[in-house]
């Protein structure tokens, strides 16, 4: 226990830190988008990696906070943390009663029920043009603001955002290792298993459903009034799935596997700038290598990977050995 | 509401319909020797009227020529995909399934986009586009090549599954996988099989329709959204329940743009997939089994 | 205790389980067996709310729970092995047996996320009462080990611990010796034994005859989706009826 809360503690030294490195310049921006991204793959590992069920339409939830936020703000000048409170909770709503039925099917039906949701929020952002602006997207979207500091710089969005994800990582870190926690790994594993002991498995996934929708519910409004501007485009289908891979490639049921994920994937386009079209190239190779290759994520398979390599080289340093004794 | 203009919104639906039923009935038959629900069944779609595309203007080949190639090229797409993506799956849970039939699209897409760039291109119809009157309604003759090409492909299906030995080895795996393989069946032929036969659907789907739609990298996505949704609807059979789906559905799909809004085309298939999903996962048409744990 | 009251279950037209009833008596070891495809299994998952039956009803206590889910059996003091043992493979021995305790806690989701003080004394409990079962089942040792890494052996006392740590009135437990060494069938039987000492009624469906005899108060045959007979085991020894099933019928 000690240990875990060390090794928070580590890290959040480190992403408070970061800036200073940076300087600011053009890569605050890049690490604002790792912050949204790590809350955004922390939730859908919450549902995928701990309670085993995937969902293709996390982009649709992050864009409804996102739409929330930036309508009530924009359109009807609410208060932005007002209008971020509730479009959390309406979310999260929202997610909870459609868990129901959305939660009993499983496996590959659960995958295509859960696209086409996103697919029709999707649409749904695209043709409500009054309420949205429809393609061209929604513009003027205020910054947040507190006690006259207004949040209108990259480093200055910079500490916002990574204040709500190091929130969420510390949440997800406490759920994980407690008794829902527990019980929802047990699902994971043998879902008849966990119901025989007491676990009542549906309840337990419609609620991790709407707690992960209610995350990228959160991650969308901050997206909204750190971008102040937003469009359709970002909420698609393509984002999903890459949503998908971070956390694949992070580390199914590890939180800061879902970090390095996030990281990994938002930084690397930046640096492939050539690649800049061909991401979902790239996205689907690594989706296929990794499932085939390293099923734990590089949180897992890495370790495993520097142990082999270690073991061999043990080896081949025991056979030499040998070969000198022989000599 | 004029009866004519009905009847015109249901004769253009009948011809989505049909293409929806044939990219449904590749989802079921995948899924019914593999339990698997391939994601990338669209792309072959979308393969289907590139690779004609590509024969007929890299290569000046014609029409009647550069379709079965466009066939036998994306079928080819299948058997690698088969071999590259799913037989080496060691863990092969249903998530780990979906993720990697997912990750096989959208590189399949990549690389569509990467070889032919991002442009949407048309195919020319088979035989003119002069529209032929029916009743009060037109239909061109594009439409009918649609609807025919669909019943023969649905026949040599039938033939295939119900009179030959390999088709019925195939339904052996369907009923029950284990079973097939302890009569001799060898089920991972089968399973390559069904990957053969349902690309092979899939891209002349996507070669009948481009005429229609055109055809870009990304076409197959929603197709083969719409497809799978034809498969839920008729309860993942491989026969005329399918296609019933992916005729009502077409029907609907093309009846909801008319008289409610184009825009929100594209969603009611995936309300209606939801809501069969949600209240009959066993199709409008099946019974109700109970499920064994 | 439990009493089982017309139970049939007709699968797609075949007959698994016709009108059968019996009643376990609280404290007993019970015995549940029959020749193969009796309709044992399927007994018990219509008992344990994983299968519904078509017909017939389940008391518990008294109380008519047929058609309950297997978490409100849980609650009410019901809980089962499988004969597959289904093991949290991912978690740790330990943790399994935690979420034995699934029901005897209540930190909501929120708190769990917050650690609020009471979940945090709540998982105290959980984490040091839990090692209780992992000793009474004589596995402590292996409380870090990952679960899927256990031998079938280790894996059934698992199993039973986990079980155990819902504090059940009645434990149902399906072909606990199968796959089990002699040796490990011999500690078995003491630890059945040991569970209906702390008072918990114990069913269980096995292919071991001599473990069904040894330890049984009292056993019920099944033949065919029926039952054949009910009675000690000195009482199904005798009975011709049951040794025929099992030989089969010869004229």
């Amino acid at each position: 226990m000690k240990k875990e809360l060390l090794k928070f503690g580590a890290f959040a030294l480190l992403i408070m830190l970061a800036p200073l490195a940076f300087k600011g310049g053009y890569l605050m921006t890049v690490l604002v988008f790792v912050g949204i991204n790590t809350m955004l793959s922390i939730a859908l590992n919450l549902l995928l990696g701990y309670a085993g069920q995937i969902s293709l339409g996390h982009a649709g939830f992050f864009g409804l906070g996102a739409y929330l936020s930036g309508v009530l703000t924009a359109t009807y000048g609410w208060n932005p943390w007002l209008s971020m409170a509730l479009a959390a909770v309406i979310v999260g709503i929202v997610a909870y009663l459609i868990g129901f039925p959305i939660l009993k099917l499983k496996g590959h039906y659960l995958a295509m029920a859960t696209l086409g949701l996103g697919i029709i929020i999707y649409i749904v952002f695209n043709e409500t043009v009054d309420l949205t602006g429809g393609p061209s997207g929604l513009s003027g979207i205020p910054n947040l603001s507190i006690n006259g500091i207004t949040f209108d710089s990259d480093l200055k969005n910079y500490y916002l955002v990574w204040i709500f994800a190091l929130l969420m990582v510390l949440f997800s870190l406490n759920l994980a290792n407690s008794r829902i926690g527990r019980a929802l790994r047990a699902v994971h594993d043998s879902e008849v298993a966990a119901r025989v002991v007491g676990v009542n498995a549906r309840l337990l996934k419609v609620q991790i459903f709407a707690v992960s929708a209610t995350f990228c519910a959160l991650a969308g409004s901050l997206y909204a009034h750190t971008m102040t501007f937003i469009s359709p485009a970002s909420f698609g289908f393509t984002f999903s799935v890459e949503l998908l891979t971070m956390v694949v490639i992070g580390g199914l049921g590890s939180i800061y596997g879902s970090f390095l994920g996030a990281a990994l994937l938002t930084l690397l386009p930046e640096f492939l700038r050539a690649a800049h079209d061909y991401d979902i190239i790239i996205y689907g190779g690594l989706l296929m290598v990794m499932v085939m290759y390293m099923p734990g994520g590089l949180v897992r398979g890495i370790p495993e990977l520097y142990r082999k390599l270690l073991k061999s080289k043990g080896k081949t340093a025991l056979k030499s050995e040998g070969g000198v004794e022989h000599a | 509401m004029q009866f004519d203009q009905l009847l015109q919104y249901a004769l253009s639906g009948l011809s989505t319909g049909a293409i929806y039923a044939l990219i449904g009935i590749g989802f079921s038959i995948i899924y019914n020797a593999t339990g698997i629900i391939n994601f990338a069944q669209g792309e072959f779609v979308m393969l289907g009227g590139m690779l004609t595309l590509f024969f007929l203007e890299l290569l000046k080949l014609p029409i009647w020529a550069a379709i079965p190639c466009a066939v036998a090229a994306a079928t080819v797409g299948g058997i690698l995909f088969e071999r590259l993506a799913i037989r080496p799956l060691r863990q092969a849970t249903p998530i780990n399934l979906v993720i990697i039939t997912i990750g096989g699209s959208i590189l399949i897409r990549g690389l569509a986009m990467l070889l032919w760039g991002k442009d949407t291109h048309a195919i020319p119809p088979f035989s003119g586009d002069e529209p032929i009157a029916i009743g009060g309604a037109t239909v061109l003759p594009q439409h009918l090549w649609i609807l025919g090409i669909t019943v023969i492909i649905i026949a040599i299906n039938k033939f295939y599954f119900f009179h030959t030995i390999s088709g019925k080895a195939m339904r052996a795996c369907a009923y029950n996988r284990r079973a097939a393989g302890l009569v001799g069946i060898d089920v991972r032929r089968m399973v390559l099989f069904s990957f053969v036969i349902s690309s092979a659907m899939g891209a002349v789907a996507g070669i009948i329709v481009a005429p229609l739609t055109m055809v870009a990298y990304d076409v197959g996505g929603m197709l083969g959204l719409k497809g799978f949704c034809a498969a839920i609807i008729g309860g993942m059979s491989s026969g005329i329940s399918t296609v019933l789906g992916g005729l009502i559905l077409g029907v609907l799909e093309s009846l909801g743009a008319g008289l409610i809004s184009s825009g929100y085309k594209d969603a009611i298939a995936f309300i209606i997939l939801l809501l069969l999903l949600f209240l009959r996962p066993q199709g409008l048409f099946g019974k109700a089994e109970s499920e064994r744990v | 205790m439990l009493e089982v009251s017309g139970i049939s279950q007709v699968f797609g037209g075949v007959t698994a389980l016709d009108r059968v009833s019996f009643t376990i008596a609280k404290g007993d070891i019970t015995g549940v067996i029959g020749p193969n495809g009796a309709g044992k299994t399927t007994l018990f998952n219509i008992i344990t709310g994983i299968y519904t039956q078509t017909a017939g009803k389940v008391l518990l206590g008294g109380a008519d729970v047929s058609g309950l889910p297997p978490e409100r059996l849980a609650r009410l003091g019901l809980v089962r092995t499988f004969q597959n043992i289904e093991l949290f493979g991912g978690m740790t021995v330990h943790e399994n047996v935690m979420v034995g305790m699934h029901t005897k806690s209540s930190s909501g989701l929120l708190a769990c996320g917050l650690k609020m003080p009471w979940n945090m004394a709540e998982e105290r409990r959980i984490r040091e009462h839990s090692l209780n079962w992992l000793d009474f089942t004589g596995i402590p040792d292996l409380a870090d080990v990952t679960a899927g890494n256990l031998p079938f052996g280790k894996g059934r006392l698992l199993e039973i611990a986990r079980a155990l740590a819902v504090e059940p009135q009645i434990i149902l437990m399906d072909e606990p010796a199968a796959g089990l060494n002699s040796q490990e069938t011999l500690e078995l039987a003491k630890l059945i034994q040991r569970i209906r000492e702390t008072g918990i009624t114990v069913v269980l469906v096995e292919h071991d005859m001599e473990l069904i005899m040894d330890i049984c108060d009292r056993i019920v045959v099944l033949n065919l989706g029926r039952k054949l007979a009910e009675g000690t085991p000195r009482e199904i020894q005798d009975n011709h009826e049951v040794v025929a099933a099992y030989l089969g019928e010869d004229e």
